[in-house]
């Protein structure tokens, strides 16, 4: 392998390929080739850097000197001076002296300034697999102040004051389930931790126990003492190893540190923590679905009420709060519930963990205070939109959710303001859509994976599911009508009236709000028959233009149905009837003359 | 345990050993190690970076895992925390990697600022995706 000592990026993103960025890579390895340096200096053409108003960028590596605008005049001083003699051309650079751009910290970005960090607070900090660590950044002080101080009413009183809602999806204010549960009498409680994440492209509840474990068994045997329960269970999908891995470690070193087990911190309080694991079903994610799981039955939903609170596990009553719900709590307890209530807005306190995935730069996790906007997360966290595409929409509240479209960026992130726009806060999950994306795909994304995880005991969730679903492949298909659009309403709205439980009650709701926002796309399915966006491959159609076909044959040498034909040096076609939309040749075409629309 | 005190000498005892800021008294080298890090190949930075420590006869550092930055698409991330220096962020990291860091900024003090990010306006270059020409 050739040693390279510099590295020369070249942006070959659509703006700057627009302004010439092509001629300049051409011209660099020209240069080197001048100067004979062509074995140490690698140049490389990249994917857009999302700086297309600096185009065209040059970046040379190690130094990390920034060209903007660069011409293709300006390529033979940078190879003489930079890459031969070692001076990076001043004049040329972005920022004043190379290494300007150079970031040490993380906390120093864009990406970490605006987040806030609570239920996070020790996640990429401690080692999760020693309670020294957690407990050096106050872990397990919250649950010696409620046993050493506080009532079991006044914790309840702490976490009310807190404004604390379920993270979970429902946004049930948790210090009133705590206080239900704890007024119903009985003797036996169990505390439960819903950590069944199944939302697709949701990672909060994974990430918080694969970081930070101690801070949900602080937490739930915080809740332990104020419902006045004594056993624990979390409940967490097999699908997660190495979340499975870490809990049990962090149960084993509480038990060894007796913070969990017989007469914590030498009181009258006991409390354990066991876990059990999920078979990886979406339903098991609703609470009464997996109180029947943990209990050895099939994982189904049953009516309520009663609710868990009064007849929960083996008809005790029972507290379920989800992992991120937990992990707010003992910061509440030390800090005080009206320094969490300070935070966020009027009706959504604190701070929310969302899963940044989809078309966005910076996909990961994050965690911003309630009533920021979506543009701030989207675009100031986030990164915006790679490959400079233009933004579409995002999917909030996963299955259960619905889109948000671009009029509604500036629309601060609440629970409230999030349903009345027929979408929902759900757990977390944030998947955004750039302009290559089909709606009506996407709908029918989600409405495969709840007909998938349906469990079968309703009718309407079951049934109806799976006829929607009839429909969207149809309009997919090219088969539609514009009937199909309201018996896909109709239906819609029968299917949330109907359904026992949560996943049934929203199933409808990816297809009901693009339907809302993107009616145009639907009807240029089943009218037009076109997929706007080129992503339904029965309606595209993959065309060659005349004009930029110089008949190389590569296509039709690529083409595996041989339906490319033509005689070389001239255009060739595509015989539509034996094309099977495989998009070979347009990988293949090096004149960009292939088209799909 | 018992009482309060004695929770409140682990955490006094094990403070330094955590303390993000420059004020601490060991160095502190931690690696990515949720599904996300583990996924990009924070295993073999993780090991590498032990062994290279072990190898130069490194005292008073502490190599640790921990769970998601946050960053996914950046990771494996290394954060070194030196005493007296603020932390220092290393992106995209492979074993080699792991151990030029430890050798040329754990050992000698020098941060090693090719692996650093590099932002410019907000957008973080270092993930660069090489197009096929």
């Amino acid at each position: 392998m050739a040693f390279y000592r510099s590295q020369v990026l070249v942006c070959g993103g659509t703006g700057c390929t627009s302004s010439d960025s092509m001629k300049i890579l051409e011209k660099f390895k020209e240069e080197v080739k001048k100067h004979n340096i062509e074995n140490r200096i690698e140049i490389v053409r990249t994917g857009c850097f999302g700086l297309c108003e600096l185009g065209p960028v040059v970046i040379v590596y190690p130094e990390g000197a920034f060209y903007s605008r660069v011409k293709v005049e300006d390529v033979e001083e940078i190879v003489a001076e930079h890459l031969v003699k070692g001076r990076p051309v001043k004049r040329l650079l972005y920022t004043e002296t190379i290494d300007e751009g150079r970031i040490k910290s993380l906390n120093e970005t864009g990406f970490y300034k605006k987040q806030e960090r609570i239920a996070l607070r020790n996640c990429g900090v401690i080692d999760p697999e020693n309670i020294d660590e957690y407990i050096a950044f106050d872990g397990y002080k919250a649950l010696a102040k409620v046993l050493t101080t506080m009532t079991p009413e006044q914790v309840i009183e702490e976490v009310k004051k807190s404004g604390l809602r379920g993270r979970g999806g429902g946004g049930f204010p948790t210090g009133l389930k705590w206080e239900f549960t704890a007024k119903s009498k009985a003797d036996q409680k169990y505390v439960v931790c819903n950590a069944d994440e199944g939302d697709p492209g949701a990672f909060m509840d994974r990430s918080i126990l694969e970081g930070d474990p101690h801070s949900v068994l602080e937490a739930m045997a915080i809740a332990g003492y104020a419902i006045g329960a004594n056993q624990g269970y979390i409940y967490v999908r097999a699908e997660y190893p190495i979340a499975v891995q870490r809990l049990k470690v962090a149960i084993k070193q509480a038990r060894e540190y007796g913070l969990l087990g017989k007469n914590i911190f030498g009181t009258d309080f006991s409390f354990d923590i066991e876990i059990r694991l999920g078979a990886g079903a979406f339903v098991c994610g609703e609470e009464t679905a997996l109180m029947n799981s943990i209990e050895g039955r099939r994982g189904m939903p049953n009516p309520k009420p009663p609710f868990p609170a009064q007849s929960g596990l083996w008809e005790k009553p029972t507290l379920i709060n989800n992992v991120e719900t937990y992990a707010n709590i003992p910061p509440i307890i030390v800090r005080g519930g009206e320094w969490f209530a300070s935070k966020g807005t009027e009706k959504s306190k604190g701070t929310k963990v969302f899963a940044l995935g989809g078309k966005i730069t910076n996909t990961g996790l994050v965690e911003v205070p309630m009533g920021i906007t979506l543009r701030e997360v989207i675009y100031e966290i986030g990164g915006g939109i790679p490959n400079g595409k233009k933004f579409k929409a995002v999917q909030t509240g996963g299955p259960s959710g619905g889109c948000l479209t671009a009029e509604h960026l500036d629309t601060p992130i609440e629970y409230d303001t999030l349903t009345a726009l027929g979408s929902m806060m759900g757990s977390g999950g944030m998947i955004v859509m750039d302009e290559d994306t089909c709606m009506v795909d996407v709908a029918r994304f989600y409405l495969d994976f709840t007909r998938d995880e349906s469990c079968g005991k309703c009718t309407p969730c079951r049934i109806g599911t799976k006829r929607m679903l009839e429909i969207l492949d149809r309009i997919v298909e090219g088969k539609g009508t514009l009937e199909d659009l309201d018996k896909l309403e109709e239906l819609g709205k029968q299917i949330k009236a109907a359904s026992l439980c949560g996943l049934g009650q929203t199933a409808p709701n990816p297809v009901l709000s693009t339907l809302k926002h993107f009616r145009d796309e639907y009807v240029a399915h089943v009218v037009d028959k076109k997929c706007p966006a080129g992503v339904c491959q029965a309606l595209l159609q993959y065309t060659i233009i005349e004009e930029k076909c110089k008949g190389c044959s590569l296509c039709a040498r690529q083409c595996p149905v041989n339906a490319i034909s033509g005689q070389v040096k001239s255009p060739f076609k595509i015989d539509q009837d034996k094309c099977i939309k495989c998009g070979a040749c347009i990988d293949k075409c090096p004149f960009k003359a292939i088209v799909k629309k | 345990m018992k009482t309060i005190q004695e929770l409140e000498e682990i955490r006094k005892r094990t403070l330094d050993k955590v303390n993000q800021r420059k004020d601490r008294t060991t160095t502190r080298i931690v690696v990515g190690m949720a599904t996300c890090g583990i996924a990009a190949g924070a295993r073999p930075v993780l090991l590498a970076i032990m062994e290279e420590v072990e190898k130069l006869g490194l005292t008073d550092v502490v190599v640790a895992q921990t769970g998601c930055i946050g960053l996914c698409k950046m990771e494996p991330i290394v954060e070194v925390i030196k005493p007296g220096e603020e932390k220092v962020t290393y992106v995209k990291m492979d074993a080699e990697k792991a151990r030029r860091i430890v050798r040329e900024h754990i050992k000698d003090g020098n941060v090693v600022e090719e692996y650093t990010m590099h932002v410019i306006q907000g957008k973080i270059l270092n993930d660069y995706k090489v197009e096929k020409e």
